[in-house]
C-alpha cells in the first residue's frame, strides 16, 4: 500500500483538486464525464455541489471522496496528495479523513443504529473510552439517542439518514460527503437533516460537501458550485455578513465563479 | 457538533478518564450476517455437519479397520515372527512347513518361542447352518496371545475338554445364546467356556480361540506344525543378527518383525483390497462436499451483502478488514458444524459399539477434524473473498 504523501496546502483548505478529468473506457466507447476540475473545500463550509443528471457528479464526488482515482489531475485530501495511491492507499485516506453520507443511507441492516456507529469507529481503528457509550453519545449529538438499539428497519428514512450523519462523524474525519442526502427524504426531514449537515460544517476543523440536486438544500448551503457536462459552470458564495431575508437558513450569496466557455477550456470571472 | 458527540459520550460512560480502547465491530457484523438468513445458515450448518459426520465415521472405520486387523498381533508380545513364505496378513494363514519351534529356540539371541495355529474352519451352528469361523490356537498359560476381554466363563477354563472361546459380537453369526453353548467345528464338539466382548475381525470371520494342541486337532495339523511361530529375544540381543541367522536357517519361510507383519497386514486388507482406499475416498468426498456447499452459501451470503461490504470498502475498510469478516463467518460456520457434526459422529459410533464395524474416535482425529473443518471453511471462503475482492466502492452511490 502506497502511503500518501504530505503536501503543504493552506490551513483551511481541506480539500484541494486541481484539473481532474476523468476518463472510462477507450476508443469509441470513451466516456469523459470530468473535464477538468478545479475546487477547494475549506473548513466550516458546507458547499452543495448542483448539476443536472449526468453532470458527472457523482463522478466527482467519487474521485474527492478518494473511491475513484482521477485519469488526470491532482488530489490533496487533509495534506495528503492521492497521486500515485493504490486502492488500498486510497481507502487509507478515506478510512482517516473522510465519512460518507449516502443518499440510500446504506446502513448496515443486521446492526443496530449504535452498532452501525461503532462498526464506523472499528474500521476507522479510533480508540474511545467506551465504544457503546461514545456511539450513543453520537446518536445522541443527531438526536437519536432514544433510537440507539433500533435496527435500521425500524427507523424512519430521516432517522436513518441521521444515523447514517453519525456513523460518518465517528473518529473525526475532517471531510464530510454526502451524496444526495435529501433525495428520498420528505420535506420536513430533509430540512432536519440538511441543518444537521449545516450544523456539522460549522465546526471549523470540518468540511462538508453535498451533491445534490434538490433545491430545498439551497439555504443551507455556505457555497454552491455547479457543474454541468464535466465542468464547473458556476460557484456561488455565501455573504455571512448580509442580513437573511425570508429564510432564516439562507445567507445573501455572490457568485464569485463563472461559466464553461467555448474550445474545451474554461476561464473563471470573479464577481463582487 | 464533535463537542457534542464527545460531551454526550463521556456523560454516558460516566467515566470519560478512561483508557481508550479499540473497537471490534468484525466479529459482531460477521455473527449478524451469519444468522441473519436463518436458511442460508442451515443449509451451510447441514453442508458442514454432513461432512464432518462423512468424514469422522470414514476416517473412525480406517482407524477401526487398521485396529481389527491388527488386534492379534497387537495383542501378542513378540519381537520376531516366522511365517509361511508370501504370507499377506494375519489373517491370511497357511501352514509352516513344522519344527520352527525348535530351530529358533535353537538359534543364538533367542529367548523363547510361541507357535500359534491360525486357520479357517467350518463351524456348524447348534440350530443348524455353517458359517466359517477363524480358528486361534494358542498357549494360553504361557504365551501372549490369548482371548482378552474376557466377560464370560475363564481362560483358565480352555482346559476342559472341547472348550473354545468366542467374542459376545458374533454370538447371531455363530448361532449361540453364550457361555456353555455347543457347536462343531470342522464336524467335532466344541463348547463355548469363555466370552469376551469387542474382539472383531477385518474379515467378519469370527475369531474362535482354543488350545495349541486342539486346533492342531481341529485342523488336522501335525504336532509339530503352526502357522506363526513368535520370537521373543534374550535381553540385548542383535534383532538384526537374530533375524539374519533365523532366515539362514529356516528357507522358505519369512522372517517379519513385529512392526513389519502388523504393516504388511494392514496394507494388505486396506490397500490390495481397495477397503482402505474406498474409505480414504468417502472421507475426500466428504470433504468436497462439504467444501462445496459452505463455498457456496457463503459466496451466496457474501453476495447478499454486498452492498454492505462496498459501502465497507466506501468508509474505508481495508481489503484485509472485509476478508477478516468473511473468514469470521466461515471460522462460526466451521466451529458450530464442528460441535453438531462430532456429537452425531460420537452418536453414530455409540450405535455402533456392539455391531461388527469398529468406529474409532481418538483425540488425534478430533484434532484432525476440527483441523480438517476450520481448513474446509477457510478454503471455501476464497470464492467470497474473491467476490468482494472485486467490489467496486463507487457503487455505492448508485444503490
Amino acid at each position: 500500500m502506497n502511503e500518501a504523501v504530505a503536501t503543504t496546502a493552506a490551513p483551511n483548505i481541506l480539500l484541494e483538486a486541481e484539473g481532474i478529468v476523468k476518463v472510462f473506457g477507450s476508443g469509441d466507447h470513451e466516456v469523459r464525464p470530468l473535464k477538468g476540475i478545479n475546487l477547494k473545500l475549506r473548513a466550516g463550509e458546507l458547499t452543495l455541489l448542483m448539476g443536472p443528471s449526468g453532470s458527472g457528479k457523482t463522478t466527482l464526488l467519487s474521485i474527492l471522496g478518494c473511491i475513484l482515482s482521477p485519469t488526470e489531475g491532482h488530489l490533496i485530501v487533509a495534506g495528503n496528495s492521492t497521486d500515485g495511491l493504490d486502492a488500498e492507499g486510497l481507502a487509507n485516506l478515506r478510512r482517516k479523513h473522510v465519512g460518507f453520507v449516502f443518499q440510500g443511507y446504506n446502513l448496515f441492516p443486521t446492526m443496530t443504529a449504535s452498532e452501525n456507529v461503532m462498526l464506523a469507529l472499528d474500521v476507522r481503528a479510533a480508540a474511545v473510552v467506551d465504544p457503546p457509550g461514545h456511539a450513543v453519545g453520537a446518536l445522541t449529538a443527531v438526536g437519536l439517542e432514544h433510537r440507539a438499539r433500533a435496527f435500521p428497519a425500524k427507523l424512519s428514512g430521516g432517522e436513518k439518514q441521521r444515523v447514517a450523519i453519525a456513523r460518518a462523524l465517528a473518529g473525526r474525519p475532517s471531510l464530510i460527503l454526502a451524496d444526495e442526502p435529501t433525495a428520498a427524504l420528505d420535506a420536513e426531514n430533509g430540512r432536519a437533516v440538511m441543518a444537521l449537515l449545516s450544523q456539522v460544517a460549522k465546526d471549523p476543523t470540518r468540511a462538508v460537501l453535498a451533491v445534490t440536486h434538490d433545491h430545498r438544500t439551497i439555504p443551507y448551503a455556505d457555497r454552491i458550485i455547479r457543474i454541468e457536462d464535466g465542468y464547473i459552470v458556476s460557484e456561488e458564495q455565501a455573504d455571512k455578513t448580509a442580513t437573511h431575508t425570508n429564510d432564516s437558513h439562507a445567507p445573501k450569496r455572490k457568485r464569485i465563479v463563472s461559466e464553461r466557455p467555448l474550445g474545451g477550456r474554461y476561464r473563471i470571472r470573479r464577481h463582487a | 457538533m464533535q463537542a457534542q458527540i464527545d460531551t454526550a459520550a463521556s456523560n454516558l460512560a460516566g467515566h470519560p478518564a478512561g483508557k481508550p480502547k479499540l473497537v471490534k465491530m468484525a466479529g459482531t457484523l460477521a455473527y449478524r450476517n451469519l444468522f441473519h438468513d436463518r436458511l442460508s445458515l442451515t443449509v451451510t450448518l447441514v453442508g458442514i455437519v454432513f461432512s464432518v459426520v462423512l468424514v469422522a465415521v470414514q476416517c473412525g472405520l480406517y482407524i477401526g479397520s487398521e485396529r481389527m486387523i491388527a488386534a492379534m498381533l497387537d495383542q501378542s508380545k513378540g519381537d520376531l515372527w516366522v511365517v509361511p513364505y508370501g504370507t499377506k496378513s494375519f489373517d491370511d494363514p497357511s501352514f509352516l512347513i513344522g519344527h520352527e519351534k525348535y530351530a529358533v529356540l535353537s538359534t543364538p539371541g533367542v529367548g523363547a518361542a510361541e507357535e500359534l495355529v491360525v486357520n479357517f474352519s467350518n463351524w456348524r451352528k447348534p440350530k443348524g447352518g455353517t458359517t466359517a469361523v477363524l480358528l486361534v490356537g494358542s498357549d494360553h498359560e504361557n504365551g501372549t496371545l490369548k482371548p482378552w476381554n474376557v466377560v464370560g466363563g475363564s481362560v483358565a477354563q480352555l482346559d476342559a475338554p472341547d472348550a473354545v472361546a468366542v467374542d459376545d459380537t458374533y454370538f447371531t453369526d455363530l448361532g449361540i445364546d453364550g457361555l456353555g453353548d455347543t457347536a462343531e467345528v470342522n464336524d467335532a464338539r466344541v463348547k463355548v467356556t469363555a466370552v469376551t466382548h469387542g474382539i472383531r475381525s477385518f474379515t467378519t470371520l469370527p475369531y474362535v480361540f482354543t488350545t495349541l494342541d486342539r486346533a492342531r486337532n481341529l485342523l488336522a495339523a501335525g504336532e509339530n506344525q503352526a502357522t506363526y511361530t513368535l520370537v521373543r529375544l534374550t535381553r540385548g540381543a542383535d534383532a538384526k543378527a537374530v533375524r539374519k541367522r533365523l532366515e539362514e536357517r529356516l528357507q522358505d519361510r519369512e522372517v517379519l518383525t513385529q512392526a513389519e507383519f502388523r504393516k504388511r497386514s494392514v496394507d494388505y486388507w486396506l490397500f490390495q483390497t481397495g477397503a482402505g482406499a474406498a474409505l480414504i475416498a468417502g472421507a475426500a468426498l466428504g470433504m468436497i462436499v462439504g467444501v462445496v456447499i459452505v463455498a457456496q452459501t457463503l459466496y451466496s451470503s457474501t453476495k447478499d451483502h454486498l452492498n454492505e461490504f462496498a459501502t465497507l470498502r466506501a468508509l474505508g475498510a481495508s481489503a484485509g478488514y472485509i476478508h477478516k469478516v468473511i473468514l469470521i463467518q466461515a471460522l462460526m460456520s466451521a466451529l458450530l458444524g464442528y460441535s453438531v457434526g462430532m456429537v452425531l459422529s460420537l452418536l453414530v459410533i455409540w450405535a455402533s459399539k456392539d455391531t461388527t464395524l469398529l468406529i474409532v474416535m481418538t483425540p488425534g482425529l478430533a484434532v484432525l477434524l476440527f483441523a480438517l473443518t476450520i481448513g474446509m471453511c477457510v478454503i471455501a471462503a476464497i470464492s467470497a473473498i474473491f467476490k468482494v475482492t472485486r467490489i467496486d466502492p463507487a457503487g455505492v452511490f448508485s444503490r
